[in-house]
């Protein structure tokens, strides 16, 4: 009885708002009645994820801001005092620093899963668009926050790149000259990025998450098999192939959400550094505008880039090796010519253009963390000769590679073994079943399936 | 596939190619053996460092207080083996004599020792104080096998001794392969390794005290975690059991 008369205020409350602002209409339209393709797999836990880590940074960066002094005489300070006398201090700065590499991680999934499935084709090049000036945004962020500690690597960090600017004929040093507001990187740079990375970049960022989703629920999220869900629609006119993304979406992602917090509370609590890769060691020294570190090296999420740039002898050219580096994946729409979208019905010129790519990017991005050398030299060109091959050359293979039959309905969300081709997947397989076969591991599954079982059920619906 | 394994293997190749930053000064470290969570060896380790470093070198990141509490300190042994002079137990751990001194009597000023171990590392910092010969060419009579033509003393000879180069023809270049004690300390090596332990444990404490909080913690937020995703899951596969 009380049950039902709260149920009803709650409605006539929904009523009285829905009447001055469309809140129901949106949750239809963007959760309840958004329908997703049924077979979304690992690969598409990246977006929620990213949303997720942003919260993260947001969040834990209000608190940061509130004890950071942006000062070049207070900085470094003020940053061990977050670390020792600040209650939870140290907390809300492991996440924070844990979550900017873990950012680029999900971004870097993201952007693979869409070069995968062909997310980026049309009609979603808008999509496409606006994540990648989401990933500069981001790495300008990443960027300007990185100052803000004031140690070594952060201080000679930044002056390495602003300096590039320098290279830019005729206009180059005064630009150099108005981004550090100093001769070199000095209290007024500390105090301009401070604010562009507290209150610029982040609004920015939110204004594009906003048009990457409104652009996602206009055309609707692609899947594994690249086709497209509407063409099949049951009498209520819904895609047969399609399931509201709530609940179905929300609780898939909570859980994917779960796994992630796991290995994020792992970094965050036992290993906050990542032996110098997230948190790098010389940024313990204050920063010290007498003395070069004898090895300067960007955060691990910049190394690709770094590299390319190292690879060219001319500065000049280095600088425009980069930027063509980002610029070139803004045309990876109209690079593309195949009729296929998934990788799934692709031949095997684009597999293998795909892999040499991706080996090619890890490669440059090892590459940019090492000292540099004669032979990494030769490594990091032919990196990114293969780096720009691949979208050189893309425009023919996606016009001369053969592609299979693309399904009318939806697939599997992951392939099984049996139906893959290649002698590879056959050899996986037999070492799967091998150890499927092992005594330890038929022991361990049905331990813990007993124990997720014995767990009390939740989330049933009443019957 | 065998164009794949090709591939893997020279990816691994290429891994092992080149050697890490830490590696490429061509000077391996010895390991130092510490715990942060040992108040003992904390508090010896920062009686270590008020008798023979805290004259030059300061630790301007942290409280004397805090010390007090983490190394499980009352306030009269922290007045008796930290503090001197009139400082104040919330003070931060400084030195009494002042930066242009110092630069006129060593060249450089004595660096600030707060987060040593978290820039240099444990076994850095260990195998440079063991580090220190006899050279009579440098202003202090030593030199550091690590650190060559540093500017610092050895604090530690007495406790000790005082080691000689070996020396050895690589190539055309004489090289120091090893250091040999000519003149024992009060210690024996094995004491003297033990009470380096304690100095460094102490110096990665400070480096970051919240380690005594963060490590303890860690269990329960995973613990916490894990049983959240498992219900999760269990949510997940309760939803989607219509979805075929």
């Amino acid at each position: 009885m009380v049950c039902q008369k709260t149920s009803e205020k709650a409605k006539q409350l929904l009523n009285w708002v829905d009447e001055r602002l469309p809140l129901s209409n949106f949750i239809n339209e963007h959760l309840t009645h958004y329908y997703a393709p049924k077979n979304f797999n690992f690969l598409y836990f990246f977006g929620s994820l990213a949303l997720l880590v942003l919260v993260n940074q947001i969040v834990s960066g209000i608190f940061l801001a509130m004890h950071y002094k942006p000062s070049a005489e207070l900085a470094f300070d003020s940053v061990e005092y977050i670390m020792r006398d600040v209650q939870w201090g140290w907390l809300l700065r492991y996440l924070h620093s844990t979550g900017a590499s873990m950012f680029f991680i999900v971004i870097y999934l993201h952007m693979f899963r869409a070069l995968f499935y062909g997310s980026f084709k049309k009609p979603r090049e808008l999509i496409w668009l606006f994540g990648m000036v989401i990933f500069v945004m981001l790495m300008a962020e990443a960027f300007m926050g990185y100052l803000l500690p004031w140690g070594q690597m952060s201080y000679w960090g930044a002056q390495v790149i602003i300096s590039l600017f320098g290279a830019i004929p005729v206009v180059g040093e005064d630009l150099a000259l108005w981004i550090r507001g100093d001769f070199v990187i000095a209290d007024a740079t500390l105090n301009r990025f401070f604010a562009l990375h507290v209150v610029a970049i982040p609004l920015a960022i939110l204004l594009l998450v906003v048009l990457h989703l409104a652009a996602l629920h206009t055309v609707g999220s692609n899947n594994p098999d690249g086709i497209d869900i509407k063409k099949h629609k049951n009498p209520e006119g819904l895609p047969v192939d399609g399931i509201p993304f709530h609940p179905y979406y929300t609780v898939k992602d909570l859980y994917g959400m779960g796994i992630f917090m796991i290995v994020f509370a792992f970094i965050v609590f036992y290993l906050p550094e990542v032996g110098g890769y997230f948190l790098e060691h010389p940024n313990f020294d204050p920063a010290d505008p007498m003395r070069t570190p004898e090895h300067i090296q960007p955060v691990w999420y910049f190394t690709p880039f770094y590299t390319i740039l190292r690879a060219i002898p001319s500065k000049l050219g280095g600088v425009l090796a980069m930027g063509a580096a980002i610029a070139v994946l803004f045309a990876l729409p109209w690079l593309d010519r195949s009729a296929v979208r998934s990788v799934r019905y692709r031949g095997p010129m684009f597999k293998w253009a795909l892999f040499v790519f991706v080996l090619a990017f890890i490669g440059l991005a090892i590459l940019g963390t090492k000292p540099v050398s004669p032979i990494a030299t030769v490594f990091a060109r032919i990196f990114s000769a293969l780096y720009f091959g691949f979208f050189l050359l893309l425009p023919v293979i996606s016009c001369v590679d053969t592609t299979k039959q693309v399904p009318d309905r939806l697939t599997e969300a992951t392939i099984p073994l049996a139906k893959r081709e290649g002698v590879h997947w056959r050899l996986f397989e037999r070492a799967i079943l091998a150890v499927q076969a092992s005594p330890c591991y038929v022991r361990s599954k049905a331990y813990c399936c007993k124990f997720i079982a014995s767990l009390p059920i939740i989330g049933c619906k009443p019957k | 596939m065998k164009a794949l394994i090709g591939i893997f293997l020279l990816l691994g190749a290429f891994l092992g190619a080149f050697p890490g930053v830490t590696a490429a000064s061509g000077k391996s470290l010895e390991s130092a053996d510490i715990d942060v969570f040992d108040q003992a060896s904390l508090r010896r380790g920062a009686a270590l460092f008020a008798d023979y470093c805290m004259g030059c070198h300061s630790l301007r990141q942290i409280r004397f207080s805090r010390i007090a509490k983490d190394a499980g300190m009352s306030a009269d042994e922290l007045q008796k083996t930290l503090m001197y002079g009139d400082k104040k137990p919330q003070d931060y751990v400084t030195t009494a004599y002042n930066k242009a001194d110092a630069e006129a009597m060593f060249g450089v000023a004595p660096p600030d020792l707060s987060l040593v171990v978290r820039s240099r590392g444990a076994d850095w910092v260990f195998t440079y104080l063991k580090g220190f010969y006899v050279d009579p060419k440098r202003p202090w009579g030593v030199n550091n096998l690590l650190v060559q033509n540093v500017a610092m003393p050895n604090p530690l000879w007495y406790l000790q001794g005082v080691q000689e180069p070996e020396k050895q023809a690589i190539g055309d270049q004489e090289e120091i392969v090893s250091l040999r004690l000519i003149e024992s300390g009060s210690l024996s090596p094995e004491q003297f390794n033990a009470k380096l332990n304690d100095l460094v444990s102490f110096l990665a404490y400070v480096s970051e005290p919240a380690q005594q909080e963060r490590l303890p913690l860690g269990k329960y937020v995973l613990l916490f975690l894990i049983v959240m995703t498992v219900i999760l899951y269990k949510l997940k596969k309760e939803y989607w059991k219509d979805v075929h």
